[in-house]
C-alpha cells in the first residue's frame, strides 16, 4: 500500500498543478472589459431579460421599449429634462381636427436613405391593421377612422393619415386630442420603412440585422438571451450630442443579485431593482444610491361583477378604512423612493400649473376601526350574512407580490376577521382570472403610455378593456369624456379632480404606492435618463466623466 | 449469519448449501413453517443496522426532526401568519424592550410666508452648507423627525441617510426624499429604522437644481412599537392605552428570528417541516405502494402483459423529469387558499414510480427463479401465499432500501420548485419556499437562508446515511 | 448488434412520440391564457392572434398539426419571443447548456473517480473521511445554495485579488464557465465518489488482483490496468442518467450565472406559458435523453466485452 500512497500524492500535485496552468491561461485569455470606458465612450449594462419583440409595430414590453428608446424615434421625442421635443419632425402643428407634422429633410434610416412621411404613414396603417394584432392598435384610436379600420369594418388605406409629400405628415382627428403630441413619441407610432419591412416579412425585427434604425443608435449585435450592444447610429440627424460609441449589454438576468454582483465586480456601469435587502451591502460599500419614480401606481382593485361580495360599496370602504398603506411601503417593503399613495394619479404629472396633486390633494382615509366595523355591519346587512364568505385575493407570484399579498391577507383578517384566500398565480395566469373576473380582491399596477392624466384616468372607464373589475359608474365615465375631448386645460384638470373624488368615495380602488426604484450608477457614468415614459433607462444623452488621475 | 461473509463480500455470493439441502423432504402443508419466520429477517436486519453507528445516529436525527414539525406544535402553540412588523428580518435572540409611541403624522416645521419670499429670492450659494440640522423629540425606530435652519435661495431640501460617516457629496447614503412643500424645513423619516446608528445629511436645491453642501447629524433612534400596533398585539391593555405611552413594554420572543414581514422563523420552520417532510415522505411511499403492485404483477404475470406494462414504465421514465414536473404542477395549478401540496404529490407520483416499479419487477423476476420459491411451489403453496410470505418479504428489503434514497431527491425536488417559484403556495411555508425567500436577503439577514438550508440538509444527510447503513444491513443478509 | 440499435431506435421513436403527446395533454391542460397581457386587447385582435398561432381550431387538430409539423422538424414560433422560431431558440441555446452540461460531466467524472480511488486507497484513514465528509455535504446541499456561494466565492476572491480572475457572471469564456460548471457537477461527482469508492473496494479484493499481485505485476500497473479500468465501469453505467440529471438541471445555475441555457428558457417559458417553446423543449430533450442512454449502453458494451448489448436487454 506504502507505494500507492506516493503515487496519489504524486497525481494530486499534478493536478494541482494542472489547475494553475489553467487560471494562468484564463486570466490573460479573458481581459474582462469594465462597466465603462472612458477612452471609446463605452458603457456595459446588464439586462432583465431579452427583448421578446422589437417590432416597435406589435412590441408592449418595458425590456424591448428601452431598447427603442435608443435605437428608433418618432416624430417627437423626450429631452433629457423629459419634455417633449422634436425629433423626426422639425415643426408641427396641433389642431382641434387634426395635426401637421413638418419632417426633418436629415432624419435617415442606418441604411442612408430618408426618413419620409410615407414611413409613418405604413406603419401606423399597419398597427391598425387586424392580421397585424397589435395589442397597442387602441392608443392610435384619436386618429380618424382608427377604430373602424382595427375592428375590420375599414380598409387600413382610410386611416385618418396622408403624407403630402416626404417631409409633410397630415393627420386628421376624429375629435380634439389635446395629448396627441405626447403619443407621437410612443414606439406604436415610430416610423417603419415598407420596402425593408416587406422583405423581411415575418422574421422582422427578429435579429440585429433585420430591423432598420433612425435612432440615435444601432443594434450591433444580438446574441440571443446572451448579449446586445448598441452602436451610435452614423446616420442619426442629431449625431453630434450623442456622446456614447457603444452601449453593450453583455449580461442577462432576471436575478437582481446577480446584476448587483456584477456592478460590485465593475463590471456594469448601472446596476437597478436593489431591495432593501440589497440595500444595506450597497451602503456599505458606499455606493452612489439613486431612486427615480418609473411611473407606475399599485393598488387593490375590487371585482364590482354583479356575483361578487367585492361589488358592495359598505365592504370595500371598509378595507379602505382599515388600510395602513404607510406601513406597507416604509416597513413591508422598506426601500427608498417609492411613496404611499392615496389617488391614482402619480405625483409627478402637471395639473393646471402646478403638479396635479399638490393642487388637488386626495382625500386620505383615516385609520379608524369603528367605523370600518360600521362600513362591514353595514355591508353584512345589505348582503343578508352573518358572516362574509372567504374573499379571493389574486396575486402574481413575483418576490413583490408575494409580499404584498402575504401583508394583506394577514392584515385584513387581523383588523376586520375576514377570511382573505390568496390565489398565487403564474404571470400569464393571473392575467387570465383578471381577464375573466376569478377573483374578489387583486393587487394591480398601473404604468403611462402618454404624458397626460387621462392614461390614468380612463381606467375605469366602463368601457375601458383594462378596467378588470368592471366598475361601471355613469358619473365616472362622464368625466371621462369632459376629459378626453375638452382642450381647455382648466376643465380637464377639474375633471380629473372628480374623478379622483369618486374614486375615493366609492371605492373604487384601495391606492397602495407610487413604484420608485433603486438604483446604483457608476459615480463617472452621468446624464443617465430614468423615467417613466419612453423607455427606462436612456442613454441617449449619458456620458462618462474623464477618470480623475488623467 | 456468520461474520465473515459480511468481510469478505465476493464469497457472499455463493449460496452455502450442506449436503442436508439435498435430502427430499416430506411433504407436510406445515412443512413451511421451518423456514425462519420473516420477522427475524427484519429483526436481524435491525440487529446489523444497530451496530452501524451513523445509521443510527441518522435515525435519532430523523425522529428529532420529526418530532420537531409534528410533534412540537402539540405542546407550543405557534403562529406561522402573525406579522410582527416591529421585528422585520431580527436575527435570533431574546426578547427586548420597546417603547410605546403615538404615530400621529407630524405636521413638521415650516418657514413663515413672509420671510420664505424673502429667502427665495436671495442667491443661492452652491458652498453654503444647511445650519442647524437636529432632531426633533426623540429619534424612535417608528419615526425620526429632522429640521434645520433655512437656507438662502433654496427651494427644497434632500434627505439621505448612511450606516456611515459620509465621505463626500456623492457618499451621503440613501436618498429618502425631497421636501415637497413650499418653505418646509423638516422631514420625517419612517422607512424601516433600526436600533442602530445612522448618519443623516441635508442638502438644499436652487430652483436651477443646484446642490449646497451636506450637513450631517447622527441618530440613534430608540426600539419603538407604535400604540396601534402594541394595541392589536395585545401588549397593553386597551382600557389605559393612553397612559401606556412612553413606558416600556416587553417585545415578543423569537428565538430564531424572523423574516421578511416579521413572522416567527421557529414557527415556519415547524410548519414548513410538516410541508417538506409530508411531501418528502409520502410521495416516495405512494410511487414505492404504486410500484409494488405494479412492478409486482407485472414481474408476476410475465411474459406479453409484462413486456407492455415495463414498455410504459420506461416511456415514463424517459420523460425529463424536472421538466415535465413543472409542467404538471403547473397544469395541475393551484386554487386560490390552497397549500399546492396536493399538486406537487400528485406530480411527483405520476413521474416517480416506473423507478420503483421496474426495481420490484427485477427482484420479483429474479425470486421467482430462486430455489426457495420453487421449493415451496413444490410444497404446495398457492399464489396468495407466496406473495405475501415469500415474495413480499424478499422485496421489501431492496424497496426499503430504494425508499429511503427517493426521500432525500423528493425533499430536494420540492426544495428546487420551490425555489424557482413554482412549489408550494404562499403563505404555506415550506423549508424550499423559506430557502427562496431567504437567498433575497443572505447578504444582510444570513439566518433566514442558513436555517432551512440548514434542516434541508440535515434531513436529506440523515436518509441518506441511514439508507446506507440499511443498505448493508440488507445487502450482506440477502447475499447469504 | 445492428438490429439491437435499430429496436432500440425504434422504441426511442415510440418513447418521443409519447413524450410528445404527455406534453401536449400537460400543456393544454394549463389554465391561463398564453395571449393574455398587461394590456387588454380588443376580442378582433385577440381573434387575429388566436389564428395566427392556429389556437382558433379543435384541439384534436391542433394535436394533428402540432405532430405533422414535430415530423419536419418544426416546432412554430415563440408566443413571448415575437419572430423567433422555437428551433432557433433550441439551436442557439442548447448547445450553451451543453457545453455547460459536458463541462459539469467531465468535472464530476473526473473529481469522483480521483476522489473515489483516493478514498478506497486510504481507506479508514484521514483522507479518507474528509472525503466522504466533504461528500455527504456536497449531496445534502440544496444547488441554489452552492450557486450562491459559488458566486460571492468569486466576487471576495476578485475583491482579495484586486482584479477579475473569474467573471462573476455572463457567458463566453472558459472562465465564465468554470464555477457554474463546478456548481452544476458537484452533486453528480459526490455520487460518483460514493460509486467509485466502493466499487475500488470492491475491486481490490477481487481474485484477480490477487492473482495479479502474485505473479508480481508491479503495483502501478496493477493499479491502472485492473483496479481502476474495473472499478470504472459501474461509473459508466450511471453517466446515462447522469448527462439528463445535468442538463435538465441546469435552470438554477443558468439563472444566478446569467448563463443563457435553454433550462433558463424553459422556466421562462413555463411562466410566460409559451406553448410553442414548452413543447419544442420537452420533446427536444426527451428525444436527446432518449439517445444519450443509448449511446451510453452502446458505449458500456464497447467497454466492458464481458457484457455485449444485444445479450443484456431482451
Amino acid at each position: 500500500m506504502g507505494f500507492f500512497r506516493w503515487h496519489s500524492v504524486a497525481g494530486i500535485q499534478r493536478i494541482t498543478g494542472m489547475w494553475c496552468l489553467l487560471f494562468c491561461l484564463m486570466s490573460s485569455g479573458s481581459v474582462q472589459a469594465e462597466g465603462l470606458d472612458y477612452e471609446s465612450r463605452t458603457i456595459r449594462l446588464a439586462m432583465s431579460q431579452e427583448p421578446p419583440d422589437l417590432n416597435a409595430i406589435t412590441s408592449t414590453d418595458s425590456v424591448s421599449g428601452m431598447i427603442l428608446g435608443h435605437v428608433m424615434e418618432g416624430l417627437l421625442r423626450y429631452d433629457a429634462e423629459g419634455n417633449l421635443v422634436g425629433g423626426v419632425a422639425e415643426r408641427w402643428q396641433l389642431r382641434d381636427d387634426g395635426a401637421t407634422f413638418w419632417l426633418r429633410k436629415d432624419a435617415r434610416w442606418s441604411d442612408g436613405s430618408r426618413v419620409t412621411a410615407q414611413d409613418f404613414v405604413f406603419s401606423w396603417q399597419q398597427a391598425v391593421t387586424p392580421s397585424v394584432a397589435s395589442e397597442y392598435a387602441s392608443i392610435l384610436f384619436p386618429i380618424t377612422n382608427a377604430q373602424a379600420v382595427n375592428e375590420g369594418r375599414m380598409d387600413p388605406s382610410q386611416l385618418g393619415v396622408r403624407a403630402l409629400d416626404d417631409h409633410t405628415l397630415e393627420v386628421s382627428l376624429h375629435q380634439p386630442c389635446p395629448y396627441f403630441l405626447g403619443l407621437t413619441a410612443f414606439r406604436t407610432l415610430f416610423p417603419v420603412k415598407e420596402s425593408f419591412y416587406t422583405a423581411r416579412g415575418s422574421r422582422y425585427g427578429a435579429d440585429a440585422e433585420d430591423l432598420l434604425y433612425n435612432g440615435p443608435f444601432t443594434l450591433s449585435k444580438w446574441v440571443h438571451g446572451a448579449s446586445v450592444s448598441m452602436s451610435k447610429n452614423p446616420h442619426y440627424w442629431n449625431r453630434d450630442n450623442i456622446w456614447l460609441n457603444l452601449i453593450d449589454i453583455p449580461y442577462i438576468t432576471e436575478d437582481a443579485n446577480a446584476r448587483m454582483n456584477l456592478y460590485r465586480d465593475h463590471k456594469v456601469a448601472i446596476a437597478s431593482d436593489l431591495n432593501s435587502e440589497s440595500l444595506e451591502g450597497a451602503l456599505r460599500e458606499r455606493m452612489q444610491i439613486k431612486t427615480f419614480l418609473d411611473g407606475a401606481i399599485f393598488y387593490i382593485e375590487f371585482n364590482q361583477r354583479a356575483d361578487r361580495v367585492t361589488r358592495n360599496r359598505h365592504l370595500r370602504k371598509a378595507i379602505q378604512q382599515v388600510f395602513n398603506t404607510d406601513d406597507l411601503v416604509y416597513k413591508v417593503m422598506g426601500s427608498p423612493g417609492s411613496y404611499p399613495t392615496y389617488t391614482l394619479f402619480p405625483r409627478w404629472m402637471k395639473g393646471e400649473k402646478d403638479f396635479f396633486v399638490r393642487e388637488h390633494p386626495a382625500q386620505k382615509p383615516e385609520l379608524n376601526m369603528e367605523k370600518a366595523r360600521r362600513y362591514l355591519d353595514k355591508a353584512k346587512q345589505e348582503l343578508g350574512v352573518e358572516t362574509l364568505p372567504p374573499i379571493t385575493l389574486l396575486a402574481d407570484d413575483s418576490p413583490g407580490g408575494q409580499k404584498t399579498a402575504e401583508y394583506l391577507q394577514t392584515m385584513l383578517g387581523q383588523a376586520l376577521g375576514l377570511e382573505i384566500r390568496v390565489d398565487m398565480q403564474i404571470f400569464k395566469q393571473r392575467l387570465a382570472k383578471m381577464g375573466t373576473g376569478e377573483f374578489d380582491l387583486v393587487v394591480s399596477g398601473w404604468g403611462p403610455d402618454y404624458d397626460d392624466l387621462l392614461t390614468y384616468a380612463d381606467l375605469f372607464a366602463s368601457h375601458n378593456m383594462n378596467n378588470r373589475g368592471r366598475y361601471a359608474s355613469e358619473e365616472y365615465d362622464h368625466w371621462v369624456e369632459v376629459a378626453q375631448r375638452s382642450l381647455d386645460v382648466s376643465e380637464r384638470v377639474h375633471a380629473f379632480d372628480q374623478l379622483q373624488r369618486i374614486i375615493f368615495e366609492d371605492a373604487v380602488i384601495v391606492p397602495l404606492y407610487e413604484r420608485g426604484r433603486v438604483y446604483v450608477n457608476h459615480p463617472r457614468l452621468k446624464g443617465v435618463s430614468r423615467r417613466a415614459l419612453g423607455g427606462d433607462p436612456n442613454f441617449n444623452f449619458a456620458y462618462i466623466e474623464p477618470p480623475a488621475d488623467s | 449469519m456468520n461474520q465473515t461473509l459480511e468481510t469478505n463480500p465476493t464469497l457472499t455470493s455463493n449460496p452455502q448449501m450442506t449436503p442436508a439441502d439435498f435430502e427430499p423432504l416430506v411433504k407436510t402443508r406445515q412443512a413451511d413453517l421451518i423456514v425462519r419466520p420473516s420477522l427475524s429477517f427484519w429483526q436481524d436486519t435491525w440487529q446489523r443496522l444497530k451496530r452501524n453507528r451513523r445509521a443510527i445516529y441518522s435515525l435519532y436525527l430523523i425522529i428529532g426532526l420529526l418530532s420537531f414539525s409534528y410533534l412540537l406544535p402539540l405542546f407550543v402553540s405557534f403562529d406561522i401568519a402573525e406579522q410582527d412588523l416591529t421585528q422585520i428580518s431580527q436575527p435570533p435572540g431574546l426578547g427586548r424592550q420597546s417603547l410605546v409611541v403615538d404615530t400621529k403624522p407630524w405636521a413638521g416645521r415650516f418657514v413663515e410666508e413672509g420671510e420664505r419670499r424673502q429667502l427665495q429670492t436671495a442667491p443661492f450659494d452652491s458652498r453654503a452648507k444647511v445650519a442647524g440640522l437636529e432632531v426633533v423629540g426623540e429619534a424612535n425606530t417608528e419615526s425620526v423627525r429632522l429640521s434645520w435652519q433655512p437656507l438662502a435661495g433654496a427651494i427644497g431640501y434632500r434627505v439621505y441617510r448612511h450606516l456611515l460617516v459620509p465621505s463626500g457629496p456623492a457618499d451621503l447614503g440613501l436618498p429618502l426624499g425631497q421636501t415637497d412643500q413650499p418653505g418646509q424645513i423638516s422631514f420625517e423619516d419612517r422607512l424601516k429604522l433600526q436600533n442602530i446608528s445612522y448618519y443623516y445629511s441635508v442638502q438644499a436645491v436652487s430652483y436651477d437644481g443646484q446642490l449646497s453642501d451636506y450637513s450631517t447629524v447622527e441618530v440613534k433612534p430608540r426600539h419603538a412599537i407604535s400604540l396601534r400596533a402594541a394595541l392589536s398585539r395585545g401588549l397593553v391593555d386597551a382600557n389605559d392605552a393612553e397612559a401606556m405611552l412612553g413606558q416600556e413594554v416587553e417585545l415578543k420572543r423569537h428565538l430564531m428570528g424572523t423574516d421578511y414581514l416579521g413572522r416567527d422563523l421557529m414557527a415556519r420552520l415547524v410548519y414548513g417541516g410538516q410541508t417538506s417532510l409530508f411531501i418528502g415522505i409520502v410521495a416516495p411511499l405512494l410511487f414505492v405502494a404504486i410500484g409494488i403492485l405494479y412492478g409486482g404483477v407485472s414481474g408476476y404475470l410475465g411474459g406479453r402483459i409484462d413486456e407492455v406494462m415495463m414498455r410504459f414504465a420506461d416511456f415514463v421514465i424517459a420523460l425529463p423529469f424536472l421538466l415535465f414536473m413543472i409542467l404538471f404542477r403547473v397544469a395541475m395549478g393551484i386554487g386560490p387558499g390552497e397549500s399546492g401540496v396536493t399538486p406537487m404529490l400528485i406530480a411527483m407520483v405520476l413521474l416517480g414510480w416506473p423507478t420503483a416499479a421496474k426495481l420490484v419487477r427485477g427482484q420479483v423476476l429474479q425470486l421467482r427463479e430462486q430455489p426457495f420459491v420453487e421449493a415451496a411451489q413444490l410444497m404446495g403453496a398457492n399464489t396468495h401465499y407466496l406473495i405475501w410470505r415469500h415474495m413480499l418479504p424478499n422485496v421489501m428489503g431492496v424497496v426499503l432500501v430504494s425508499l429511503t434514497f427517493s426521500i432525500p431527491s423528493a425533499i430536494f425536488t420540492e426544495a428546487f420548485l420551490s425555489f424557482i417559484g413554482m412549489g408550494v403556495a404562499p403563505p404555506t411555508p415550506s423549508w424550499g419556499a423559506m430557502c427562496n425567500d431567504g437567498v433575497k436577503s443572505f447578504m444582510s439577514h444570513p439566518h433566514e437562508l442558513l436555517f432551512p438550508a440548514l434542516f434541508i440538509s440535515l434531513t436529506v444527510l440523515a436518509f441518506n446515511l441511514l439508507g446506507d447503513g440499511l443498505r448493508d444491513a440488507l445487502d450482506a443478509k440477502m447475499k447469504g | 448488434m445492428t438490429q439491437f440499435i435499430l429496436k432500440r431506435l425504434l422504441s426511442g421513436v415510440i418513447t418521443i412520440w409519447f413524450i410528445a403527446t404527455a406534453t401536449f395533454i400537460g400543456m393544454h391542460s394549463v389554465p391561463g391564457d398564453p395571449l393574455a397581457n398587461e394590456k387588454a386587447v380588443a376580442p378582433e385582435i385577440r381573434r387575429n392572434l388566436e389564428a395566427r398561432y392556429g389556437l382558433d381550431k379543435p384541439v384534436w387538430q391542433q394535436y394533428g398539426i402540432f405532430l405533422g409539423n414535430m415530423l419536419r422538424g418544426d416546432f412554430g414560433i415563440s408566443f413571448t419571443q415575437k419572430n423567433r422560431y422555437v428551433n432557433d431558440i433550441i439551436r442557439e441555446h442548447f448547445p450553451v447548456s451543453a457545453v455547460l452540461g459536458v463541462l459539469a460531466l467531465i468535472i464530476a467524472t473526473v473529481g469522483g473517480v480521483i476522489w473515489g480511488a483516493l478514498t478506497a486507497v486510504y481507506r479508514d484513514r484521514w483522507p479518507d473521511s474528509v472525503i466522504m465528509f466533504l461528500v455527504v455535504i456536497a449531496v445534502s446541499v440544496p444547488s441554489f445554495v452552492f450557486a450562491m456561494l459559488g458566486q460571492l466565492g468569486i466576487l471576495a476572491m476578485n475583491e482579495w485579488l484586486g482584479f477579475s480572475l473569474l467573471p462573476v457572471a455572463g457567458w463566453g469564456s472558459f472562465g465564465h464557465m468554470l464555477v457554474p460548471a463546478l456548481v452544476l457537477g458537484l452533486g453528480t461527482m459526490a455520487y460518483l465518489t460514493r460509486l467509485m469508492r466502493s466499487s475500488m473496494l470492491e475491486v481490490t479484493s477481487a481474485d484477480y488482483i490477487r492473482t495479479a499481485k502474485a505473479k508480481g505485476v508491479p503495483p502501478l500497473r496493477i493499479f491502472y490496468k485492473h483496479q481502476l479500468r474495473n472499478a470504472i465501469l459501474p461509473v459508466i453505467t450511471v453517466l446515462g442518467p447522469s448527462i439528463a440529471a445535468i442538463t435538465t438541471g441546469g435552470f438554477v445555475v443558468e439563472l444566478v450565472f446569467a448563463i443563457p441555457g435553454l433550462g433558463r428558457f424553459f422556466v421562462q417559458a413555463v411562466q410566460q406559458l409559451d406553448y410553442t417553446v414548452i413543447m419544442g423543449t420537452t420533446v427536444f430533450y426527451g428525444a436527446f435523453l432518449v439517445i444519450m442512454v443509448l449511446l451510453v449502453d452502446i458505449l458500456y458494451g464497447f467497454i466492458d466485452p464481458r457484457i455485449r448489448v444485444g445479450k443484456v436487454r431482451g
